[in-house]
Protein backbone atom coordinates (compact mmCIF):
# COMPACT_ATOMS: atom_id res chain seq x y z
CA UNK A 1 0.00 0.00 0.00
CA UNK A 2 2.42 2.70 1.25
CA UNK A 3 4.08 1.71 -2.35
CA UNK A 4 1.66 3.36 -4.47
CA UNK A 5 1.50 6.52 -1.99
CA UNK A 6 5.43 6.83 -2.29
CA UNK A 7 4.71 6.82 -6.16
CA UNK A 8 2.15 9.87 -6.12
CA UNK A 9 4.01 12.00 -4.00
CA UNK A 10 7.27 11.26 -6.48
CA UNK A 11 4.72 12.07 -9.14
CA UNK A 12 3.84 15.39 -7.45
CA UNK A 13 6.49 16.61 -6.85
CA UNK A 14 8.27 15.77 -10.27
CA UNK A 15 4.98 17.69 -11.70
CA UNK A 16 6.42 21.34 -10.32
CA UNK A 17 10.07 20.19 -10.84
CA UNK A 18 9.34 19.70 -14.79
CA UNK A 19 7.84 22.52 -15.31
CA UNK A 20 10.56 24.29 -14.13
CA UNK A 21 12.69 22.31 -16.43
CA UNK A 22 10.12 23.10 -19.28
CA UNK A 23 10.76 27.42 -18.63
CA UNK A 24 14.04 26.65 -17.90
CA UNK A 25 15.07 24.70 -21.26
CA UNK A 26 12.50 27.62 -22.82
CA UNK A 27 14.24 30.47 -21.83
CA UNK A 28 17.80 28.64 -22.81
CA UNK A 29 16.62 28.21 -25.93
CA UNK A 30 15.43 31.46 -26.41
CA UNK A 31 18.27 33.08 -25.53
CA UNK A 32 20.50 30.96 -27.60
CA UNK A 33 18.09 32.25 -30.60
CA UNK A 34 18.90 36.16 -29.99
CA UNK A 35 22.02 35.37 -29.36
CA UNK A 36 22.70 33.72 -32.56
CA UNK A 37 21.02 36.49 -34.18
CA UNK A 38 22.89 39.42 -32.39
CA UNK A 39 26.44 37.47 -33.30
CA UNK A 40 25.02 36.77 -36.91
CA UNK A 41 23.98 40.61 -37.68
CA UNK A 42 26.91 41.96 -35.58
CA UNK A 43 29.78 40.27 -37.77
CA UNK A 44 27.94 39.57 -40.79
CA UNK A 45 27.37 36.07 -41.07
CA UNK A 46 27.11 34.02 -44.39
CA UNK A 47 27.46 30.69 -43.09
CA UNK A 48 25.81 28.30 -42.78
CA UNK A 49 23.69 30.52 -44.03
CA UNK A 50 23.15 35.05 -43.64
CA UNK A 51 21.35 36.01 -40.24
CA UNK A 52 18.79 38.92 -40.59
CA UNK A 53 15.27 39.80 -39.39
CA UNK A 54 14.22 37.41 -42.41
CA UNK A 55 15.80 34.29 -41.93
CA UNK A 56 15.90 34.82 -38.15
CA UNK A 57 12.51 37.23 -37.02
CA UNK A 58 13.03 38.39 -33.32
CA UNK A 59 11.19 35.64 -31.36
CA UNK A 60 8.96 38.64 -29.29
CA UNK A 61 8.42 40.04 -33.01
CA UNK A 62 7.06 36.59 -33.55
CA UNK A 63 5.16 36.70 -30.66
CA UNK A 64 3.48 40.13 -31.30
CA UNK A 65 2.62 39.16 -34.51
CA UNK A 66 0.22 36.53 -33.04
CA UNK A 67 -2.14 39.66 -31.56
CA UNK A 68 -1.95 42.11 -34.69
CA UNK A 69 -4.80 41.56 -37.23
CA UNK A 70 -3.72 39.22 -40.12
CA UNK A 71 -5.59 41.78 -42.72
CA UNK A 72 -5.92 45.11 -42.23
CA UNK A 73 -9.49 45.49 -40.16
CA UNK A 74 -9.40 41.67 -39.49
CA UNK A 75 -9.57 39.55 -36.41
CA UNK A 76 -6.14 38.81 -35.10
CA UNK A 77 -3.53 36.46 -36.30
CA UNK A 78 -4.05 34.26 -32.75
CA UNK A 79 -7.60 34.59 -33.70
CA UNK A 80 -7.29 33.67 -37.59
CA UNK A 81 -4.81 30.42 -36.37
CA UNK A 82 -6.85 29.38 -34.02
CA UNK A 83 -9.79 28.53 -35.96
CA UNK A 84 -6.88 26.73 -38.72
CA UNK A 85 -5.88 24.98 -36.16
CA UNK A 86 -9.57 23.80 -34.65
CA UNK A 87 -10.26 22.72 -38.45
CA UNK A 88 -7.11 20.68 -38.95
CA UNK A 89 -7.30 19.25 -34.98
CA UNK A 90 -10.85 17.89 -36.42
CA UNK A 91 -8.96 16.22 -39.56
CA UNK A 92 -5.98 14.91 -37.65
CA UNK A 93 -8.31 13.84 -34.84
CA UNK A 94 -10.21 11.70 -37.12
CA UNK A 95 -7.37 10.46 -39.27
CA UNK A 96 -5.33 9.36 -35.69
CA UNK A 97 -9.23 7.53 -34.50
CA UNK A 98 -9.09 5.75 -38.20
CA UNK A 99 -5.50 5.04 -38.37
CA UNK A 100 -5.23 3.62 -34.85
CA UNK A 101 -8.46 1.27 -35.39
CA UNK A 102 -7.04 0.36 -39.31
CA UNK A 103 -3.57 -0.24 -37.71
CA UNK A 104 -4.79 -2.28 -34.69
CA UNK A 105 -7.00 -4.72 -36.95
CA UNK A 106 -4.08 -5.11 -39.32
CA UNK A 107 -1.85 -6.00 -37.16
CA UNK A 108 -4.81 -8.54 -34.86
CA UNK A 109 -4.53 -10.00 -38.12
CA UNK A 110 -1.19 -10.42 -38.97
CA UNK A 111 -0.93 -11.70 -35.86
CA UNK A 112 -2.83 -14.74 -36.38
CA UNK A 113 -0.27 -16.09 -38.83
CA UNK A 114 3.22 -16.28 -39.58
CA UNK A 115 2.44 -16.59 -42.93
CA UNK A 116 0.23 -13.63 -43.37
CA UNK A 117 2.84 -11.61 -40.81
CA UNK A 118 5.37 -12.49 -43.18
CA UNK A 119 3.54 -12.05 -46.51
CA UNK A 120 1.82 -8.62 -45.60
CA UNK A 121 4.48 -7.34 -43.61
CA UNK A 122 6.82 -5.92 -47.00
CA UNK A 123 3.81 -4.17 -48.32
CA UNK A 124 2.89 -2.34 -44.83
CA UNK A 125 6.28 -1.02 -44.80
CA UNK A 126 6.05 0.14 -48.36
CA UNK A 127 3.09 1.76 -48.05
CA UNK A 128 5.53 4.30 -45.44
CA UNK A 129 7.99 5.01 -48.79
CA UNK A 130 5.13 6.02 -51.03
CA UNK A 131 5.17 9.84 -50.45
CA UNK A 132 1.95 11.41 -49.21
CA UNK A 133 2.20 14.20 -51.76
CA UNK A 134 1.77 11.15 -54.46
CA UNK A 135 -1.46 9.88 -52.99
CA UNK A 136 -3.17 12.80 -52.03
CA UNK A 137 -4.75 13.47 -55.55
CA UNK A 138 -5.65 9.85 -56.06
CA UNK A 139 -7.74 9.91 -52.42
CA UNK A 140 -9.14 13.45 -52.38
CA UNK A 141 -10.91 12.93 -56.40
CA UNK A 142 -11.73 9.18 -55.54
CA UNK A 143 -13.46 10.57 -52.03
CA UNK A 144 -14.69 13.45 -53.69
CA UNK A 145 -16.23 11.69 -56.64
CA UNK A 146 -18.33 9.98 -54.05
CA UNK A 147 -19.34 13.62 -53.08
CA UNK A 148 -17.21 12.74 -49.65
CA UNK A 149 -15.94 16.03 -47.86
CA UNK A 150 -12.65 17.47 -48.75
CA UNK A 151 -11.62 17.45 -45.21
CA UNK A 152 -12.43 13.87 -44.42
CA UNK A 153 -10.35 12.92 -47.21
CA UNK A 154 -7.38 15.25 -45.82
CA UNK A 155 -8.21 12.46 -42.66
CA UNK A 156 -8.45 9.59 -44.79
CA UNK A 157 -4.99 10.67 -45.29
CA UNK A 158 -3.31 11.66 -41.78
CA UNK A 159 -4.87 8.21 -41.15
CA UNK A 160 -2.20 6.67 -43.88
CA UNK A 161 0.46 8.11 -42.20
CA UNK A 162 -0.75 7.30 -38.52
CA UNK A 163 -1.30 3.19 -39.13
CA UNK A 164 1.83 2.47 -39.42
CA UNK A 165 3.64 2.66 -36.18
CA UNK A 166 0.27 1.51 -34.96
CA UNK A 167 0.64 -1.94 -36.88
CA UNK A 168 4.06 -2.31 -36.18
CA UNK A 169 3.95 -1.83 -32.55
CA UNK A 170 0.61 -3.56 -31.76
CA UNK A 171 2.11 -6.82 -33.64
CA UNK A 172 4.97 -6.88 -31.42
CA UNK A 173 3.00 -6.04 -28.29
CA UNK A 174 0.33 -8.99 -29.31
CA UNK A 175 3.26 -10.86 -29.56
CA UNK A 176 4.56 -9.95 -26.11
CA UNK A 177 2.11 -12.06 -24.05
CA UNK A 178 4.40 -14.68 -21.67
CA UNK A 179 4.34 -17.89 -23.33
CA UNK A 180 2.94 -19.55 -19.39
CA UNK A 181 0.49 -17.37 -19.79
CA UNK A 182 -1.06 -18.84 -22.69
CA UNK A 183 -0.72 -22.01 -21.31
CA UNK A 184 -2.79 -21.05 -18.42
CA UNK A 185 -5.65 -19.84 -21.13
CA UNK A 186 -5.12 -22.94 -23.26
CA UNK A 187 -5.39 -25.08 -20.08
CA UNK A 188 -8.45 -23.17 -19.72
CA UNK A 189 -9.85 -24.80 -23.10
CA UNK A 190 -9.65 -20.66 -24.48
CA UNK A 191 -10.26 -20.36 -27.98
CA UNK A 192 -7.76 -18.30 -30.79
CA UNK A 193 -10.16 -15.21 -29.75
CA UNK A 194 -10.25 -15.57 -26.05
CA UNK A 195 -6.60 -15.73 -25.81
CA UNK A 196 -6.57 -12.55 -28.25
CA UNK A 197 -9.11 -10.92 -26.44
CA UNK A 198 -8.47 -12.02 -22.58
CA UNK A 199 -4.55 -11.61 -23.10
CA UNK A 200 -3.08 -10.52 -26.47
CA UNK A 201 -4.81 -7.23 -26.80
CA UNK A 202 -4.67 -6.59 -22.87
CA UNK A 203 -0.55 -7.11 -22.74
CA UNK A 204 -0.35 -4.95 -25.90
CA UNK A 205 -1.73 -2.05 -24.33
CA UNK A 206 1.55 -0.22 -23.20
CA UNK A 207 3.10 -1.15 -26.94
CA UNK A 208 -0.02 -0.11 -28.56
CA UNK A 209 0.26 3.82 -26.32
CA UNK A 210 4.01 3.87 -27.65
CA UNK A 211 2.66 4.07 -31.08
CA UNK A 212 0.21 6.26 -29.99
CA UNK A 213 2.02 8.99 -29.09
CA UNK A 214 4.27 8.67 -32.27
CA UNK A 215 1.06 8.84 -33.86
CA UNK A 216 -0.77 11.29 -32.75
CA UNK A 217 1.69 14.54 -34.19
CA UNK A 218 1.96 12.71 -37.10
CA UNK A 219 -1.62 12.61 -37.68
CA UNK A 220 -1.16 16.69 -37.46
CA UNK A 221 1.55 16.51 -39.63
CA UNK A 222 -0.43 14.42 -42.73
CA UNK A 223 -3.45 16.77 -42.22
CA UNK A 224 -1.44 20.07 -42.77
CA UNK A 225 0.75 18.06 -45.88
CA UNK A 226 -3.11 17.13 -47.28
CA UNK A 227 -4.62 19.91 -47.07
CA UNK A 228 -3.07 21.93 -49.91
CA UNK A 229 -3.89 19.13 -52.25
CA UNK A 230 -7.84 19.19 -51.05
CA UNK A 231 -7.31 22.73 -52.06
CA UNK A 232 -8.92 23.32 -48.44
CA UNK A 233 -7.58 26.79 -46.95
CA UNK A 234 -9.25 27.43 -43.41
CA UNK A 235 -6.78 24.78 -41.67
CA UNK A 236 -3.37 25.47 -40.84
CA UNK A 237 -1.77 23.82 -43.59
CA UNK A 238 -3.71 26.34 -45.79
CA UNK A 239 -2.46 29.35 -43.93
CA UNK A 240 0.83 27.56 -44.07
CA UNK A 241 0.92 28.31 -48.06
CA UNK A 242 -0.58 31.11 -47.66
CA UNK A 243 1.99 32.73 -45.21
CA UNK A 244 4.50 31.16 -47.30
CA UNK A 245 3.73 33.56 -50.05
CA UNK A 246 4.35 36.73 -48.01
CA UNK A 247 7.40 35.44 -46.38
CA UNK A 248 10.04 37.54 -47.39
CA UNK A 249 8.00 40.72 -46.16
CA UNK A 250 6.25 39.21 -43.03
CA UNK A 251 8.48 36.04 -42.20
CA UNK A 252 7.28 36.47 -37.88
CA UNK A 253 3.58 35.72 -39.53
CA UNK A 254 4.90 31.97 -40.94
CA UNK A 255 6.94 31.46 -37.87
CA UNK A 256 4.28 31.81 -35.51
CA UNK A 257 1.63 29.55 -37.49
CA UNK A 258 4.77 26.83 -37.25
CA UNK A 259 4.67 27.71 -33.30
CA UNK A 260 1.19 26.97 -33.57
CA UNK A 261 1.28 23.92 -35.52
CA UNK A 262 3.46 22.74 -32.96
CA UNK A 263 1.43 23.36 -30.16
CA UNK A 264 -1.50 21.24 -31.49
CA UNK A 265 1.11 18.63 -32.01
CA UNK A 266 1.62 18.85 -28.33
CA UNK A 267 -1.79 18.95 -27.05
CA UNK A 268 -2.30 15.60 -29.40
CA UNK A 269 0.63 14.32 -27.68
CA UNK A 270 -0.32 15.00 -24.47
CA UNK A 271 -4.02 13.78 -24.80
CA UNK A 272 -2.71 10.53 -25.46
CA UNK A 273 -0.15 10.38 -22.35
CA UNK A 274 -2.88 11.32 -20.09
CA UNK A 275 -5.40 8.63 -21.64
CA UNK A 276 -2.35 6.33 -21.18
CA UNK A 277 -2.23 7.02 -17.27
CA UNK A 278 -6.28 6.16 -16.88
CA UNK A 279 -6.11 3.11 -19.18
CA UNK A 280 -2.45 1.16 -18.96
CA UNK A 281 -2.53 -0.36 -14.99
CA UNK A 282 0.87 -2.07 -15.58
CA UNK A 283 3.67 -2.88 -12.67
CA UNK A 284 5.88 0.51 -12.65
CA UNK A 285 8.79 -1.73 -14.18
CA UNK A 286 7.04 -3.52 -16.83
CA UNK A 287 5.53 -0.22 -18.43
CA UNK A 288 7.03 -0.14 -22.33
CA UNK B 1 -6.21 -50.62 -11.14
CA UNK B 2 -7.93 -49.77 -14.81
CA UNK B 3 -7.20 -46.25 -16.51
CA UNK B 4 -10.59 -45.07 -15.86
CA UNK B 5 -10.47 -45.54 -12.12
CA UNK B 6 -7.44 -43.78 -11.96
CA UNK B 7 -7.09 -39.65 -12.28
CA UNK B 8 -4.46 -39.68 -14.51
CA UNK B 9 -2.45 -42.75 -16.62
CA UNK B 10 0.32 -42.80 -18.76
CA UNK B 11 1.14 -45.76 -20.62
CA UNK B 12 4.56 -45.52 -22.60
CA UNK B 13 4.45 -41.68 -22.81
CA UNK B 14 7.64 -40.65 -24.99
CA UNK B 15 8.30 -37.40 -25.67
CA UNK B 16 11.01 -36.27 -28.09
CA UNK B 17 11.27 -32.34 -29.11
CA UNK B 18 12.40 -31.38 -32.46
CA UNK B 19 16.05 -31.14 -32.89
CA UNK B 20 16.20 -35.02 -31.46
CA UNK B 21 16.54 -33.84 -27.56
CA UNK B 22 14.31 -36.95 -25.92
CA UNK B 23 13.08 -35.21 -22.68
CA UNK B 24 10.82 -38.08 -21.58
CA UNK B 25 10.83 -42.42 -22.48
CA UNK B 26 8.57 -44.89 -21.45
CA UNK B 27 7.04 -43.13 -18.84
CA UNK B 28 4.07 -45.86 -17.01
CA UNK B 29 2.29 -43.90 -14.11
CA UNK B 30 -1.04 -44.01 -12.36
CA UNK B 31 -2.59 -41.26 -10.08
CA UNK B 32 -4.95 -42.49 -7.86
CA UNK B 33 -7.79 -40.35 -6.53
CA UNK B 34 -6.95 -37.90 -3.99
CA UNK B 35 -3.23 -38.49 -4.28
CA UNK B 36 -0.41 -36.41 -3.88
CA UNK B 37 2.33 -36.82 -6.21
CA UNK B 38 5.44 -35.10 -6.33
CA UNK B 39 7.46 -35.94 -9.75
CA UNK B 40 11.41 -35.10 -8.75
CA UNK B 41 14.89 -35.30 -10.31
CA UNK B 42 17.58 -33.13 -11.69
CA UNK B 43 17.17 -30.75 -13.94
CA UNK B 44 16.60 -31.50 -17.56
CA UNK B 45 14.51 -34.83 -16.19
CA UNK B 46 11.66 -33.90 -18.68
CA UNK B 47 9.09 -33.25 -15.03
CA UNK B 48 8.06 -30.06 -16.52
CA UNK B 49 7.29 -31.61 -19.51
CA UNK B 50 5.87 -34.45 -18.12
CA UNK B 51 3.71 -32.22 -16.32
CA UNK B 52 2.46 -30.38 -19.59
CA UNK B 53 1.64 -33.73 -20.98
CA UNK B 54 -0.67 -34.67 -18.57
CA UNK B 55 -2.33 -31.18 -18.90
CA UNK B 56 -2.04 -31.46 -22.85
CA UNK B 57 -0.09 -28.33 -23.13
CA UNK B 58 2.53 -30.43 -25.15
CA UNK B 59 1.94 -33.45 -27.07
CA UNK B 60 3.32 -36.52 -26.31
CA UNK B 61 5.59 -38.41 -29.28
CA UNK B 62 4.51 -41.74 -28.16
CA UNK B 63 1.81 -43.58 -25.54
CA UNK B 64 -1.23 -42.28 -24.14
CA UNK B 65 -2.58 -40.08 -21.50
CA UNK B 66 -5.64 -40.47 -19.74
CA UNK B 67 -7.23 -37.83 -17.73
CA UNK B 68 -10.37 -38.89 -15.64
CA UNK B 69 -10.86 -41.80 -17.96
CA UNK B 70 -10.79 -39.99 -21.22
CA UNK B 71 -8.06 -38.26 -23.44
CA UNK B 72 -5.68 -35.53 -21.87
CA UNK B 73 -7.50 -32.76 -24.56
CA UNK B 74 -10.88 -33.71 -23.59
CA UNK B 75 -10.09 -33.45 -20.09
CA UNK B 76 -8.25 -29.89 -20.85
CA UNK B 77 -11.38 -28.89 -22.89
CA UNK B 78 -13.91 -29.86 -19.86
CA UNK B 79 -11.31 -27.96 -17.65
CA UNK B 80 -10.86 -30.83 -15.81
CA UNK B 81 -7.76 -29.73 -14.02
CA UNK B 82 -6.10 -26.16 -12.89
CA UNK B 83 -2.63 -25.72 -12.94
CA UNK B 84 0.22 -23.32 -11.20
CA UNK B 85 3.37 -22.19 -12.70
CA UNK B 86 6.65 -21.44 -10.78
CA UNK B 87 5.61 -17.78 -11.21
CA UNK B 88 2.59 -16.37 -10.29
CA UNK B 89 1.73 -15.57 -14.07
CA UNK B 90 -0.91 -12.85 -12.58
CA UNK B 91 -2.24 -10.45 -15.03
CA UNK B 92 -0.76 -7.38 -14.21
CA UNK B 93 -3.94 -5.19 -15.69
CA UNK B 94 -6.11 -7.14 -13.64
CA UNK B 95 -6.76 -6.76 -9.57
CA UNK B 96 -6.20 -9.76 -7.09
CA UNK B 97 -10.30 -10.24 -7.38
CA UNK B 98 -9.92 -10.16 -10.78
CA UNK B 99 -7.14 -12.72 -11.48
CA UNK B 100 -9.16 -15.47 -9.32
CA UNK B 101 -12.18 -14.84 -11.07
CA UNK B 102 -10.29 -15.29 -14.68
CA UNK B 103 -11.03 -18.89 -14.95
CA UNK B 104 -14.60 -18.25 -13.60
CA UNK B 105 -15.26 -15.87 -16.77
CA UNK B 106 -13.90 -18.59 -18.89
CA UNK B 107 -16.50 -20.74 -17.50
CA UNK B 108 -19.36 -17.99 -18.05
CA UNK B 109 -20.58 -17.68 -14.22
CA UNK B 110 -22.43 -14.47 -13.64
CA UNK B 111 -20.91 -11.93 -11.92
CA UNK B 112 -22.22 -12.32 -8.30
CA UNK B 113 -21.73 -15.79 -8.67
CA UNK B 114 -17.90 -15.01 -9.40
CA UNK B 115 -17.53 -12.40 -6.44
CA UNK B 116 -18.98 -14.94 -3.87
CA UNK B 117 -16.52 -17.49 -4.97
CA UNK B 118 -13.63 -14.94 -5.42
CA UNK B 119 -14.72 -13.71 -1.16
CA UNK B 120 -14.31 -17.78 -0.22
CA UNK B 121 -10.76 -18.08 -2.32
CA UNK B 122 -9.29 -14.77 -1.00
CA UNK B 123 -10.20 -16.29 2.37
CA UNK B 124 -9.06 -19.78 1.93
CA UNK B 125 -5.79 -18.11 0.95
CA UNK B 126 -5.33 -16.00 3.47
CA UNK B 127 -5.37 -12.87 1.41
CA UNK B 128 -9.14 -11.26 2.62
CA UNK B 129 -8.81 -7.23 2.59
CA UNK B 130 -6.56 -7.62 -0.89
CA UNK B 131 -9.08 -8.32 -3.46
CA UNK B 132 -8.59 -4.91 -5.30
CA UNK B 133 -4.47 -4.35 -5.43
CA UNK B 134 -2.65 -5.03 -8.10
CA UNK B 135 -0.35 -7.91 -8.55
CA UNK B 136 3.10 -5.82 -8.51
CA UNK B 137 1.53 -4.55 -4.85
CA UNK B 138 1.98 -7.88 -3.58
CA UNK B 139 5.11 -9.81 -2.17
CA UNK B 140 6.31 -13.10 -4.10
CA UNK B 141 4.73 -15.22 -1.58
CA UNK B 142 1.27 -13.58 -1.96
CA UNK B 143 1.47 -13.60 -5.50
CA UNK B 144 1.60 -17.30 -5.57
CA UNK B 145 -1.00 -18.10 -3.41
CA UNK B 146 -3.24 -15.52 -5.61
CA UNK B 147 -2.35 -18.13 -7.92
CA UNK B 148 -3.40 -21.24 -6.08
CA UNK B 149 -6.38 -19.49 -5.49
CA UNK B 150 -7.15 -18.75 -9.02
CA UNK B 151 -6.09 -22.74 -10.16
CA UNK B 152 -8.61 -23.79 -7.06
CA UNK B 153 -11.54 -21.35 -8.06
CA UNK B 154 -13.26 -23.37 -10.34
CA UNK B 155 -12.86 -26.48 -8.22
CA UNK B 156 -10.92 -29.01 -10.49
CA UNK B 157 -10.18 -31.99 -9.12
CA UNK B 158 -7.05 -32.29 -10.94
CA UNK B 159 -4.07 -29.88 -9.25
CA UNK B 160 -0.64 -29.73 -11.57
CA UNK B 161 1.73 -27.59 -9.81
CA UNK B 162 4.80 -27.03 -11.62
CA UNK B 163 7.20 -25.65 -8.66
CA UNK B 164 4.83 -23.52 -6.83
CA UNK B 165 7.10 -22.55 -4.39
CA UNK B 166 10.92 -22.88 -6.35
CA UNK B 167 11.45 -19.01 -6.27
CA UNK B 168 10.43 -18.52 -2.65
CA UNK B 169 12.38 -18.18 -0.14
CA UNK B 170 12.86 -21.08 2.75
CA UNK B 171 10.04 -19.63 5.40
CA UNK B 172 7.49 -18.62 2.74
CA UNK B 173 7.99 -21.80 1.33
CA UNK B 174 7.73 -23.95 4.61
CA UNK B 175 4.57 -21.64 5.25
CA UNK B 176 2.53 -22.38 2.01
CA UNK B 177 3.43 -25.74 2.09
CA UNK B 178 1.48 -26.79 4.99
CA UNK B 179 -1.57 -24.24 3.62
CA UNK B 180 -1.09 -26.41 0.46
CA UNK B 181 -1.63 -29.39 2.40
CA UNK B 182 -4.50 -27.87 4.69
CA UNK B 183 -6.20 -27.08 0.92
CA UNK B 184 -5.74 -30.55 -0.46
CA UNK B 185 -7.36 -31.77 3.05
CA UNK B 186 -10.38 -29.30 2.46
CA UNK B 187 -10.51 -29.64 -1.15
CA UNK B 188 -10.37 -33.41 -1.24
CA UNK B 189 -8.29 -32.67 -4.90
CA UNK B 190 -5.46 -34.57 -6.54
CA UNK B 191 -2.57 -33.14 -7.29
CA UNK B 192 0.76 -33.68 -9.50
CA UNK B 193 3.34 -31.68 -7.94
CA UNK B 194 6.65 -30.97 -9.67
CA UNK B 195 9.93 -29.88 -7.42
CA UNK B 196 13.69 -30.09 -7.18
CA UNK B 197 13.24 -30.34 -3.09
CA UNK B 198 13.53 -33.79 -1.28
CA UNK B 199 12.27 -31.97 1.87
CA UNK B 200 9.32 -30.68 0.11
CA UNK B 201 8.66 -33.09 -1.59
CA UNK B 202 8.84 -35.45 1.14
CA UNK B 203 6.53 -33.17 3.43
CA UNK B 204 3.90 -33.08 1.17
CA UNK B 205 3.28 -36.32 -0.77
CA UNK B 206 1.74 -39.57 -0.56
CA UNK B 207 3.99 -41.02 -3.32
CA UNK B 208 7.09 -39.50 -4.84
CA UNK B 209 8.45 -40.42 -8.08
CA UNK B 210 12.12 -40.08 -8.75
CA UNK B 211 13.10 -39.59 -12.55
CA UNK B 212 16.38 -39.47 -14.38
CA UNK B 213 17.91 -37.30 -16.46
CA UNK B 214 18.46 -37.45 -20.73
CA UNK B 215 16.04 -39.20 -21.39
CA UNK B 216 13.90 -38.79 -18.82
CA UNK B 217 12.66 -41.66 -17.15
CA UNK B 218 10.88 -42.78 -14.26
CA UNK B 219 14.07 -44.16 -11.58
CA UNK B 220 11.97 -45.29 -8.92
CA UNK B 221 8.50 -44.59 -6.95
CA UNK B 222 8.77 -43.99 -2.75
CA UNK B 223 5.41 -44.08 -0.89
CA UNK B 224 5.74 -42.09 1.79
CA UNK B 225 3.99 -43.46 4.88
CA UNK B 226 4.23 -40.24 7.23
CA UNK B 227 0.62 -39.93 9.13
CA UNK B 228 -1.70 -37.60 8.12
CA UNK B 229 -2.58 -35.05 8.88
CA UNK B 230 0.73 -33.29 8.71
CA UNK B 231 1.84 -30.62 10.59
CA UNK B 232 5.60 -28.93 10.94
CA UNK B 233 6.36 -31.32 13.33
CA UNK B 234 6.77 -33.84 11.08
CA UNK B 235 9.64 -32.65 9.51
CA UNK B 236 11.92 -33.62 12.65
CA UNK B 237 10.55 -37.11 13.10
CA UNK B 238 12.74 -39.66 12.69
CA UNK B 239 10.61 -41.13 9.81
CA UNK B 240 11.04 -38.54 7.66
CA UNK B 241 15.06 -37.91 7.84
CA UNK B 242 14.95 -41.58 6.60
CA UNK B 243 12.49 -41.07 3.62
CA UNK B 244 14.50 -37.48 2.90
CA UNK B 245 16.96 -40.36 2.84
CA UNK B 246 15.70 -43.01 0.54
CA UNK B 247 14.59 -40.64 -2.31
CA UNK B 248 18.16 -38.94 -1.91
CA UNK B 249 19.84 -42.17 -2.46
CA UNK B 250 17.47 -42.78 -5.30
CA UNK B 251 17.96 -39.67 -6.76
CA UNK B 252 22.06 -40.63 -6.73
CA UNK B 253 21.63 -44.14 -7.87
CA UNK B 254 19.40 -42.51 -10.53
CA UNK B 255 22.34 -40.14 -11.84
CA UNK B 256 24.91 -43.01 -11.48
CA UNK B 257 23.25 -44.81 -14.18
CA UNK B 258 22.33 -41.87 -16.37
CA UNK B 259 25.82 -41.31 -15.92
CA UNK B 260 26.92 -45.22 -16.84
CA UNK B 261 24.21 -44.99 -19.67
CA UNK B 262 25.94 -42.04 -21.03
CA UNK B 263 29.51 -43.99 -20.91
CA UNK B 264 28.22 -46.78 -22.58
CA UNK B 265 26.95 -44.33 -24.97
CA UNK B 266 29.71 -42.70 -25.78
CA UNK B 267 31.46 -46.46 -26.49
CA UNK B 268 33.63 -45.90 -23.17
CA UNK B 269 32.59 -48.81 -21.46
Amino acid sequence: MHDVRRRSRSVGLSAAARVATFLGVLAFLWGLWELWHWIGTRFKLTWPFPVNDVTMPHLHRIVQALFQPAQANGPSLLHVLLEASAFTAKEAALGFVLGAAGGFAIAVVLSQSRFLERGIIPYVVASQTIPLLAIAPMVVVGLGSKGIHDWLAVAVLAAYLTFFPVTINALRGLQSADPRAVELMRSYAAGRWRILWKLQAPSSLPYLFSAFRIAAPLAIVGAIISEPSASIQGGLGGAIVNFNQYYSIEPQELWATNVISALLGIVFFLAVVAAERLIVRRAPENVA
Amino acid sequence: MSASESVVALAGVSKRFRGGTVALQGIDLEVRPREFVSLIGPSGCGKSTLLRVIGDLVPPTEGTVTVNGKSAERARRDRDYGIVFQQAVLYDWRTVARNIALPLEMLGWDRRRRKERVDQMLELVELTGFADHHPWQLSGGMQQRVSIARALAFEPALLLMDEPFGALDEMTRERLNAELLRIWADTGSTVVFVTHSIPEAVFLSTRVVVMSARPGRIAQMIDVDLPQPRTNEVREEPRFFELVTEVREALVKGGAEQATAQLIAEGEL
